[in-house]
């Protein structure tokens, strides 16, 4: 069965660490939705989480695969209510003098910002939950959309766990 | 000092005893520090880079030690590649160094400048390439360490030319910082007890020893066990010598072109325990009824191993020899004869044979008679086909370090570069080469190699002028249409073998058979070669066809043409 899964990794933060890791997705007929890397605390170590589309029979094999790099010092694969996940969204909305006050409306209930606006756009930041932002953006598409950006998924386990 | 120089006393401070090379520009600094620093490590200058990593993969095979590679940036460091994966595969040790080009031409498309790096990414273990001078030291520290630890495998290091030449102070013994690296040594004792257990109840259990036996030297723990609890044992490809295959207890090797006893064993079992295999689909052919209703255990170093094929009812993750060792402390002595008669009556039933043809060789008898001849002493390679499955059955082998082939890779043109590696790595015993005309010709030019050094080499060219395998497939399931494996156009062999001064001898009748190979044996004066013109249509049997089950295998030749379904599996 084809879905979603959710990992992370904490790895060496070093040039071609990217590559070694995407190859072990691609070889194995997974799609990755989305990647957030970043330095964490003294910039020796970074922090990935990837989301990653394919069957689920092989997410072991990938955990296992990419635990074996030198450059990994972890992988975990995150289900269930384990952890926090949360990402960004930037979109950007043509903005027509009748459809001002009910845009606004919607990024408000949304807990949404407006962080850039000009006469005809507007640039709406939200953050949370992956449902959420799926659905501000069934909103706002009743509106024209010209451009969306997300951040992809950000992860960390609750509590003292590590992640 | 220069870095160049601090990497050759580095690579001094490992025990290398060779290198295997290839000049060119961005690697120049290097082959000087190899003159300036008057190291004793002996530079093989070889004739092609895929000739050299094959050599030091051989020597690593022959020896436990790792192999070491150095070449030029661009092409020759792109034609280390084929090397790389066949180590990788079959988890060799080998230090690829290559030059690049100076660090500010990187990604400008500099003169022989090629992302070695990105290439060869998933063929290696690891890689590194390496902007300052000062942490070439620590690379190679660290690429020794992993290349020979866990689960061994190839790694590379790029070094632009002009960090080979930085002159400064460098420290050989730059300590290790691989903090994501590990790997397990002793096995959980639960699931080792768990496994012991599992013996005990098991009326007819059988031992599936590969390569993992021979890397972690757990022969001695392997053949106690054996013994203690009457249990046959039966080999991968790679794992041959691992177990005595001159015991009574081994059935040789199992899989597709293994023996017809070792598969009826492996059907009839209700027990197998792999230990440093990895059920490769030679194997296990459909993999759904791979011993269906038997207990399937593994021990293996490798944790990604756990599951990725066969799914075990115990996996115990570490090192063969302690792992077997610690099992054998729970294990009682056990007779299990009906079990281990039940094995030898299926050995005597269908034991390996070959029919001679009239007027014309076959390679089972040359290599057959070679083992009369010889025994299990030399150190035998093979290429990559028909006349490498015989090889396996025909010549016996009692030390894994005696049989080197391409297992995982099955990469053509190995045969003569591993038993040159080899003889470099164990001076003066003999290897022999057993290769085919196709693969031969992949990987000759490196016969100069073996005639400078004089090395105790025989080339046995099993010539059918045909790339036999693929002819077998074509013929049995391809309505014999011979597509692509026509050889026409082959060398004389001996004339070829002479034109490089090296003695050579060609054998066209049985009769001949075990004198001209006495006569190699004896042969002092170097490499010599042997062409063994044989019959160009022979099949080899028994033969499990790729992805089908066990009870599809074909012991022996039909005696009428026979129409077989296309195998499900890959080659």
């Amino acid at each position: 069965m084809s879905k979603q899964h959710l990992l992370s990794l904490y790895a060496v933060n070093k040039p071609g660490v990217l590559m070694r890791i995407f190859q072990i997705f691609a070889r194995r007929g997974y799609n990755v939705d989305s990647i957030v890397a970043s330095p964490e605390m003294d910039g020796k170590y970074s922090r990935v989480t990837i989301a990653a589309q394919g069957d689920s029979a092989n997410v072991g094999q990938i955990v296992d695969q990419l635990s074996k790099l030198i450059d990994v010092v972890h992988c975990e694969e995150h289900v269930g209510g384990r952890s926090i996940i949360k990402e960004m969204a930037l979109v950007k909305v043509l903005l027509a003098p009748e459809t001002r006050a009910e845009l606004l409306q919607i990024v408000e209930h949304f807990k949404g910002k407006t962080v850039d606006i000009t006469p005809t756009s507007v640039i709406i930041q939200v953050d949370g939950d992956t449902d959420k932002i799926d659905a501000m953006i069934g909103l706002l598409r009743q509106h024209q959309i010209v451009e969306l950006v997300r951040s992809g998924k950000m992860l960390m386990a609750r509590g003292e766990t590590k992640t | 000092m220069t870095a160049a120089e601090a990497l050759i006393k580095c690579l001094e401070k490992h025990g290398v005893e060779y290198i295997f090379g290839y000049s060119g520009g961005a690697a120049i600094p290097i082959f000087d520090a190899i003159i300036t620093t008057g190291t004793k490590i002996e530079l093989i200058l070889v004739r092609h880079e895929q000739g050299a990593t094959h050599m030091a993969d051989g020597y690593a095979r022959a020896t436990g030690k790792p192999g070491v590679v150095l070449v030029t940036s661009g092409p020759g460091a792109t034609n280390t590649i084929t090397g790389l994966i066949t180590a990788q595969m079959d988890s060799i040790p080998i230090i690829v160094l290559t030059g690049q080009t100076i660090t500010p031409m990187l990604g400008k498309d500099a003169f022989q400048e090629a992302d070695v790096f990105g290439i060869s990414l998933p063929c290696v273990k690891h890689s590194y390439l390496v902007k300052n001078p000062k942490e070439l030291t620590r690379a190679v520290n660290e690429a020794f360490h992993i290349a020979t630890t866990g689960r061994p495998g190839p790694v590379l290091i790029d070094i632009p030319k002009d960090v080979s030449s930085a002159e400064g102070e460098y420290d050989i013994d730059a300590p290790l910082d691989i903090p994501g690296y590990s790997y397990p040594t002793h096995g959980d004792s639960k699931a080792i007890k768990a496994m012991a257990e599992k013996f005990k109840k098991a009326k007819k259990p059988l031992l599936l020893v590969g390569h993992g036996v021979i890397i972690a030297k757990a022969e001695k723990a392997i053949l106690a066990m054996a013994e203690k609890i009457n249990c046959p044992v039966v080999t991968t490809l790679l794992g041959k010598g691992a177990f005595p295959e001159t015991h009574s207890l081994s059935l040789g090797m199992l899989g597709m072109h293994g023996t017809a006893y070792a598969n009826l064993a492996v059907m009839d079992c209700d027990l197998i325990l792999s230990i440093g295999s990895r059920w490769d689909d030679r194997i296990v052919g459909k993999l759904s009824e791979f011993c269906k209703d038997a207990c399937k255990m593994h021990i293996d170093i490798d944790p990604a191993e756990h599951g990725k094929m066969v799914r075990p009812e115990i996996f115990v993750c570490g090192d063969a020899r302690l792992v077997i060792e610690e099992l054998n402390t729970h294990l009682n002595p056990v007779q299990n004869p009906t079990w281990v008669a039940a094995c030898h009556g299926f050995k005597a039933k269908h034991p390996l044979k070959y029919d001679k043809i009239p007027g014309s060789l076959t390679q089972q008898e040359v290599l057959d008679t070679f083992y009369q001849v010889a025994g299990t002493a030399p150190i035998v390679s093979t290429d990559v086909g028909q006349h490498q499955m015989w090889a396996a059955q025909f010549i016996l082998s009692d030390r894994g370090e005696n049989w080197l082939s391409s297992g995982g890779a099955g990469t053509m043109g190995v045969g003569l570069p591993y038993a040159i590696g080899a003889a470099f790595g164990r001076k003066g015993e003999k290897s022999l080469a057993v290769v085919g005309d196709g693969g031969f010709q992949m990987t000759l030019c490196e016969l100069a190699t073996a005639a400078i050094h004089k090395l105790p080499v025989i080339v046995l060219v099993l010539n059918n002028s045909y790339l036999g395998m693929v002819r077998q497939w074509q013929e049995l399931f391809y309505d014999d249409r011979l597509s692509g494996v026509d050889m026409v156009g082959n060398p004389d062999f001996v004339k070829l073998a002479e034109a490089y001064g090296i003695k050579a001898w060609k054998l066209e009748k049985s009769e001949d058979v075990a004198d001209i190979m006495k006569q190699a044996l004896d042969y002092k004066g170097g490499p010599c070669l042997i062409e063994a013109v044989c019959s160009k249509t022979d099949n080899v049997y028994p033969m499990i066809p790729s992805g089908a089950t066990y009870d599809k295998m074909i012991i022996e030749a039909p005696k009428t043409k026979t129409k077989y379904e296309k195998p499900a599996g890959s080659t």
